[in-house]
């Protein structure tokens, strides 16, 4: 029995032994601590106290709390982690995860919950993309995505524009441009119609080929003399205009362009 | 099969082909027109035929002038500087170079030549368009010579009017009340002139006060009011004859004689026991009609182009008002209902419009508003002004205005002036005296 005790003992005390001299910080010197330095708190607000630090500072709480609000108001980010952008898609799971935004968007109760007091305008601010960017780390891919899908749009929309008209802002220009030069005539009735559709064959650089008057002849009808007058006005404005403002490129959708001139909102003034 | 295909195809590229690009173009500018006037040539026989008749060097510069002026005051046009005209009258006259013209940014350019034949003026005259590179109108007038200014005249209401799309107003003249002396002691007569203010005419003497002349629209009489033993009376004067009469001696008071637009007939007001009300005389037959019948006073009536309507201002809300009815009386109805009094209500000739004088905060205002009432636009404000009467083709309004006197009581006058619709062409209409309750004619020639 006593035999018995003793081995334990000694074994246990070996194992106690083997276990302290293995610890490695037991055999690492102590590290030297730099001396303290003293450091005394003096109060010199009284002194560095200038008068508009703290209304600056509240401003800046003031725009912090704003900052806090806008993004918790316009920018729920449970919103965000249901999308999961931040997986690599595969083929299979993109067409899946493209399912999934649709039935979000498709629910109303889901997004009344999420915009809660914000009119239908800013309701399309709540996903502008650059907004998610800047305010969650993890959404910069899911916006990467966004921007690349609308970046498809607008191509597709180019697509579309180089097929059928011009863009907004080519036709502000040439809009710009022939207000400029119309003189209207103000003795025209407003109360009848003033719409001339004049229809042009532009050469590449905006100067005009042909022109020509589409109800040439109401002209000549009874009654309508004001009619040739408000022609005459148009053809002189385009003439005076040419070269026209036409984009530099895609002859071949603007080389023939009907204008049709409509005095009546300016004259009904 | 396959030629339902091929037909499909087709339609496609059909469609593609058609698809016409449109611009809507609804604005332009409202800035005067540029134009070049050249001077009329005349050859040398014809300038000295005419300098021994008018006393002018050059009678054709003298047209073109006339011209150049009445088109720059109507505000709708900018009248280029001779000076820097490249190509000759007498050469512009056959055949202009419009490049020339175009150089220096003329959008229209008028040229003409004034002859001597058999003792009359032969004056022709072409209107280019410079941009288009065409005529645009080619007419001659033979007239008697002194009616030089007339020619200018006429020829600016056809420019006018091929231009703008309306009548002109410039063959026109303007009948009004000339005023001299001191306030308290005014003569008062009844003038005449040309709309540019040319060809200046008293038509009374000024024993008699004269107010509120009026032009019948359809020939060339006017009806008046003068007091004759301190009773106002409704008087008519023929001005190409002077021979004038009295419409009728009525009993109590008459004020503001108007004509109705067929002539016919004489719309007034006439004050009897203390009320006024509207009242119509047939020039015939001498019938008086009682138009109005309400306890208010009912003034300064005014028909519709038509004839079917008239305006006219009166009390009935115990305020002075402008108000519309039938012209039997019927169906009165209130379209004034701005802050302030509204008076002088005038229909225009062209038959959108009622131009009024309206007093707010102790400042006269010209005004027009439709003729249902909505649309008030006030052209211009001043110390005192009123009594607005429209040109012919409705573009432009006449009316006088009087400034205050001082503390001495000098310092008075009363003068003509014009406005067009938009406000922003307000002239003074030069008269030799002080001139007031002016009235513009129809066109002399139609």
């Amino acid at each position: 029995m006593n035999r018995s005790i003793l081995v334990s003992s000694v074994l246990h005390l070996i194992l106690i032994m083997i276990t302290a001299f293995s610890l490695p910080f037991l055999s690492k010197k102590p590290i030297d601590l730099p001396p303290i330095v003293s450091v005394e708190l003096i109060q010199i607000t009284d002194k560095t106290n200038i008068p508009f630090a703290p209304k600056a500072k509240k401003t800046i709480e003031k725009i912090k709390e704003k900052e806090k609000k806008l993004v918790s108001e316009q920018a729920p980010p449970k919103k965000v982690k249901k999308i999961k952008p931040d997986s690599v898609p595969m083929p299979d799971d993109k067409v899946d995860k493209i399912e999934k935004i649709k039935e979000d968007k498709q629910n109303p109760e889901k997004i009344d919950n999420e915009v809660k007091q914000v009119s239908e305008f800013e309701k399309k601010e709540l996903f502008d993309p650059n907004n998610i960017a800047a305010l969650i780390d993890k959404s910069k891919v899911e916006s990467a995505e966004t921007i690349n899908k609308s970046d498809k749009v607008t191509q597709d929309q180019q697509k579309n524009i180089d097929n059928v008209g011009l863009s907004l802002s080519e036709e502000d220009a040439l809009k710009a441009q022939i207000f400029g030069c119309w003189s209207i005539p103000l003795g025209l009735p407003y109360n009848e119609n003033l719409l001339v559709r004049i229809k042009l064959q532009l050469n590449p650089d905006g100067t005009i080929q042909q022109s020509e008057i589409l109800d040439h002849a109401r002209m000549n009808k009874p009654g309508q003399g004001f009619y040739k007058v408000l022609a005459e006005s148009a053809l002189r404005a385009i003439k005076l205009c040419q070269p026209l403002r036409v984009p530099t490129t895609g002859y071949e959708r603007w080389k023939e362009l009907q204008l049709n001139f409509d005095a009546r909102e300016m004259l009904e003034g | 099969m396959k030629k339902i295909f091929v037909l499909f195809l087709f339609w496609i590229f059909q469609t593609n082909a058609l698809a016409l690009i449109e611009v809507d173009i609804t604005r332009g500018n409202l800035n005067p027109l540029p134009i070049a006037v050249s001077p009329l040539s005349i050859d040398n026989e014809s300038k000295k035929s005419f300098e021994k008749i008018l006393d002018k060097k050059d009678i054709g510069s003298e047209i073109s002038k006339v011209i150049e002026n009445n088109l720059k005051t109507s505000g709708l046009f900018n009248p280029l500087d001779k000076d820097a005209f490249l190509q000759a009258p007498e050469i512009a006259n056959l055949k202009p170079r419009f490049e020339d013209w175009n150089l220096i940014k003329a959008q229209a350019l008028i040229t003409g030549k004034v002859k001597y034949v058999d003792d009359k003026l032969r004056v022709e005259f072409r209107l280019w368009d410079i941009l288009a590179g065409k005529e645009m109108m080619a007419l001659a007038f033979t007239t008697v010579p002194n009616n030089w200014r007339r020619v200018g005249h006429i020829i600016t209401d056809k420019v006018y009017e091929r231009l703008t799309g309306e009548k002109g107003y410039f063959d026109t003249r303007i009948i009004y009340v000339a005023e001299e002396g001191p306030k308290t002691k005014r003569i008062k007569k009844l003038a005449i002139m040309d709309q540019d203010g040319a060809n200046n005419k008293f038509l009374t003497l000024g024993n008699e006060l004269v107010l509120t002349p009026r032009f019948n629209s359809t020939n060339q009489m006017v009806t008046y009011l003068s007091y004759f033993r301190n009773l106002p009376r409704v008087y008519l004067l023929d001005i190409e004859t002077g021979i004038q009469e009295v419409v009728g001696d009525f009993p109590g008071m008459t004020f503001a004689p108007r004509f109705s637009p067929d002539g016919k007939k004489i719309i007034m007001s006439f004050a009897k026991d203390g009320n006024s009300d509207i009242y119509t005389m047939d020039l015939e037959n001498r019938i008086v009609e009682k138009i109005t019948n309400h306890p208010s006073i009912d003034t300064s009536p005014s028909y519709s182009p038509d004839g079917k309507y008239i305006c006219f201002n009166s009390d009935r809300s115990g305020y002075q008002q402008i108000y519309v009815m039938k012209s039997d009386g019927s169906n009165v109805k209130r379209i004034s209902f701005g802050k302030g009094l509204y008076g002088t209500p005038v229909w225009s000739p062209r038959g959108d419009l009622i131009a009024f004088t309206k007093l707010h905060k102790g400042k006269f205002y010209i005004g027009v508003m439709r003729t249902d009432g909505s649309g008030e636009r006030l052209l211009t404000e001043n110390y005192y002004q009123e009594a607005p009467s429209w040109s012919p083709n409705g573009r432009v309004l006449i009316f006088y205005r009087e400034t205050k006197t001082d503390d001495k009581g000098k310092g008075f006058s009363a003068k003509l002036w014009s406005i067009d619709l938009t406000g922003y062409n307000e002239r003074l209409v030069d008269t030799p005296t002080d001139a007031s309750d002016p009235s513009w004619s129809s066109l002399l020639t139609n």
